[in-house]
């Protein structure tokens, strides 16, 4: 019954060694996603959801470094890959999508050329025909309008919202398992953020590919993802089925963060704050990293860091998981 | 486009006029042109005929539209030293200095760009360092010093290069060139070193940062999660993006080197253009330093013609200026 698991990640920790001390970033992460779901991934900047992305597909800067932990990809081991390895698993198996399409492109090739020098590297099989008909097809997928003509076009003749479009054909150009949206409509008009996200969530439904969303934007996880990791200081406080995390969320730092949005049916017309803001990497504090600015902090949460634990329908990392708490949510 | 090439043509010619001014100008400021042209001894009536004869005595601005006008149909005049038209005199020369700036160029950009993306893309390498290092040397030591110590190092010590001279030419009619000899590639190497060697850490320089820059951009971190080649990613996405100030900076450098070519010439006793001008400095042959001064400027301006010609070619948001709503 249960689906083909596609991503496994187990005990993720990414480091950046600095002449003060060695800064962990990604601190202890592990999550799963099955073959077709879409796992939205949340938190504050600097939580760390950029570099659980760049981790998985080995696009660490260095210093950057995956110090513990496996990426499994069906089973396989993909952390560590280097090389070739490494370049055959980018674009083939897991496929990126990054936050400014104004500057994702290459300014100088037109956008045919950057479909099919993607596809060629990834079926060398293919004739040159082959591959501008896939190319061509991909535009007409992603809904470029006269996308035939659109082929010998340079990405600065299309809109942001269209070049977006040519990049999400671009990370699924040679069919990936999984695709890691790293906020890919934090750039984009409002109005046009809607229709990336559809759009994604379509070509990967017919695909049958698994997505990592990257975001802030609570209300893109609950149209989109089918689960919500909300990561806090490098580490998941709070993992489950969308619903279930928006709705009644078990960590506080999750309450604090779904508190926060405003929504037009609420009779109280504050929204409410979470007090201080996310510790320097240089400064995470010692047990629970959110117990400095949490209303429940005991001796425990100073002293021990709790582990992601059964709460409700999902896990959530905190000492005070109780019935009470379950259910606080909007 | 045509419009703007209309422009950059209009422009280019109002700026030969300029040169132009300035190259007849010297013939009124700077010496006498019949002392040149008759002895000391010279009776005062001569001179004041020679004057009358070579229109010294028209109004300027009619000796100023003669000049350009012959200038134009490539008549600079009589050399007072070699009594020779001056047209004659640099078109005998520019073989020489030309064929010399080619292989200068072509060796500075070829290693340049080489090295440069090498440099830039291993940036903390030891090989990085030894090749940025010894740069340094290029940038700082005088180009005639360079060309001494070649000449020391592999004419007089070990023997194996000439150290004057373009050794046999081949005479084509038009054109005499040394490429065709085996003494006259031997002759042009030493050089063509020296000449090239400051425009090769120039362009290396230039290259690695620019490479640097441009690594660091989205657009490379994008086309390495699409899984593309390494060679893809630093020749077709990298280097491409950092031809703009590369094309700039040599193409300058292009007319530079033609230009300054006199130092080198001087000291490998190079029978080129450089040379001549230097000895039509030495003897105040006013003629020969006006038409070298009118033909260098000209270089200028017809290599940032094919520059600005460059630029089209190789940034497609340039063409497209007037189509970029959508």
């Amino acid at each position: 019954m249960s689906p083909e698991i596609v991503l496994d990640v187990r005990g993720l920790t990414v480091e950046f060694p600095t002449r003060n001390g060695i800064l962990t970033a990604v601190d202890n992460v592990s999550f799963s996603i099955a073959k077709g779901e879409i796992l939205g991934v949340v938190g504050e900047s600097g939580a760390g959801k950029s570099l659980t992305g760049a981790a998985i597909i080995g696009l660490l800067e260095p210093p950057g470094r995956v110090a513990k932990g496996e990426i499994r990809l069906k089973g396989e081991r993909i952390d560590g890959l280097a090389g070739e390895a490494l370049r055959r698993l980018r674009g083939r198996r897991v496929g990126m999508v990054f936050q400014d399409p104004l500057t994702s492109l290459n300014p100088l090739y037109t956008v045919g050329d950057q479909l099919i020098e993607t596809i060629s590297t990834h079926r060398p099989d293919l004739s040159a025909s082959a591959a501008r008909e896939r190319a061509l097809s991909l535009l007409i997928d992603v809904g470029i309008p006269a996308a035939k003509d659109r082929l010998f076009a340079y990405p600065h003749q299309f809109s942001g919202g269209m070049r977006q479009r040519v990049v999400i054909a671009l990370a699924l150009a040679a069919e990936p398992e999984l695709v890691i949206a790293d906020e890919p409509t934090t750039a984009l008009d409002v109005s046009v953020q809607a229709q990336i996200i559809a759009l994604l969530k379509r070509l990967c439904a017919e695909r049958g590919t698994s997505v990592m969303l990257i975001t802030h934007d609570m209300g893109v996880i609950a149209e989109t993802c089918d689960r919500v990791a909300v990561l806090y200081a490098g580490r998941i406080v709070e993992i489950g089925p969308v619903a279930d995390v928006i709705h009644r969320p078990c960590h506080p730092y999750t309450i604090g963060l779904m508190g926060a949005i405003p929504a037009l049916d609420g009779e109280e017309d504050r929204l409410t704050q979470i007090p201080g803001s996310m510790p320097r990497l240089s400064a995470i504090p010692q047990g629970c990293a959110f117990h400095p600015r949490c209303a429940r902090t005991s001796q425990t949460c100073i002293d021990e860091r709790p582990l992601l634990t059964a709460a409700g329908s999902g896990s959530a990392a905190c000492w005070h998981i109780d019935p009470a708490l379950t259910g606080a949510g909007s | 486009m045509i419009a703007f090439l209309l422009r950059r043509i209009g422009q280019g010619l109002l700026v030969m006029v300029a040169v132009g001014m300035m190259a007849f100008a010297l013939f009124r400021f700077v010496g006498d042109p019949v002392n040149q042209l008759v002895g000391p001894d010279a009776s005062e009536e001569d001179r004041e005929r020679i004057r009358v004869e070579i229109g010294l005595k028209d109004p300027v601005a009619l000796q100023f539209s003669r000049y350009i006008w012959r200038a134009a149909h490539l008549d600079f005049g009589f050399s007072y030293q070699f009594k020779q038209p001056v047209t004659k005199l640099i078109a005998e020369r520019l073989p020489a200095t030309m064929e010399l700036a080619f292989v200068a160029v072509s060796i500075a950009l070829v290693l340049g760009v080489l090295l440069g993306v090498y440099t830039g893309l291993h940036r903390d390498s030891f090989l990085s360092n030894v090749f940025l290092t010894v740069s340094l040397i290029g940038i700082s030591l005088p180009t005639f010093l360079i060309g001494i110590l070649l000449i020391f190092l592999f004419a007089v010590q070990l023997k194996v290069m000439p150290s004057f001279g373009r050794g046999q030419v081949v005479d084509l009619g038009f054109w005499t060139t040394g490429f065709l000899t085996a003494s006259g590639r031997s002759a042009l190497v030493l050089p063509a070193i020296t000449l090239g060697l400051f425009q090769m850490t120039l362009t290396m320089r230039l290259v690695r940062s620019e490479m640097l820059e441009i690594m660091r951009l989205d657009f490379i971190k994008f086309a390495r999660a699409r899984g593309l080649k390494n060679r893809a990613i630093h020749f077709g996405h990298a280097f491409k993006n950092t031809l703009i100030p590369v094309i700039t900076v040599t193409g300058l450098q292009f007319g530079t080197t033609i230009a300054f070519a006199i130092i080198t010439e001087t000291v490998f006793q190079w029978p080129g253009m450089g040379n001549l001008f230097l000895r039509a400095v030495q003897t105040v042959d006013i003629p020969i330093m006006a038409c070298y001064l009118m033909m260098i400027g000209f270089l200028f301006v017809l290599i940032n013609f094919i520059v600005d010609i460059l630029y089209f070619v190789v940034d497609p948001r340039l063409r497209h200026v007037t189509k970029v709503a959508l």
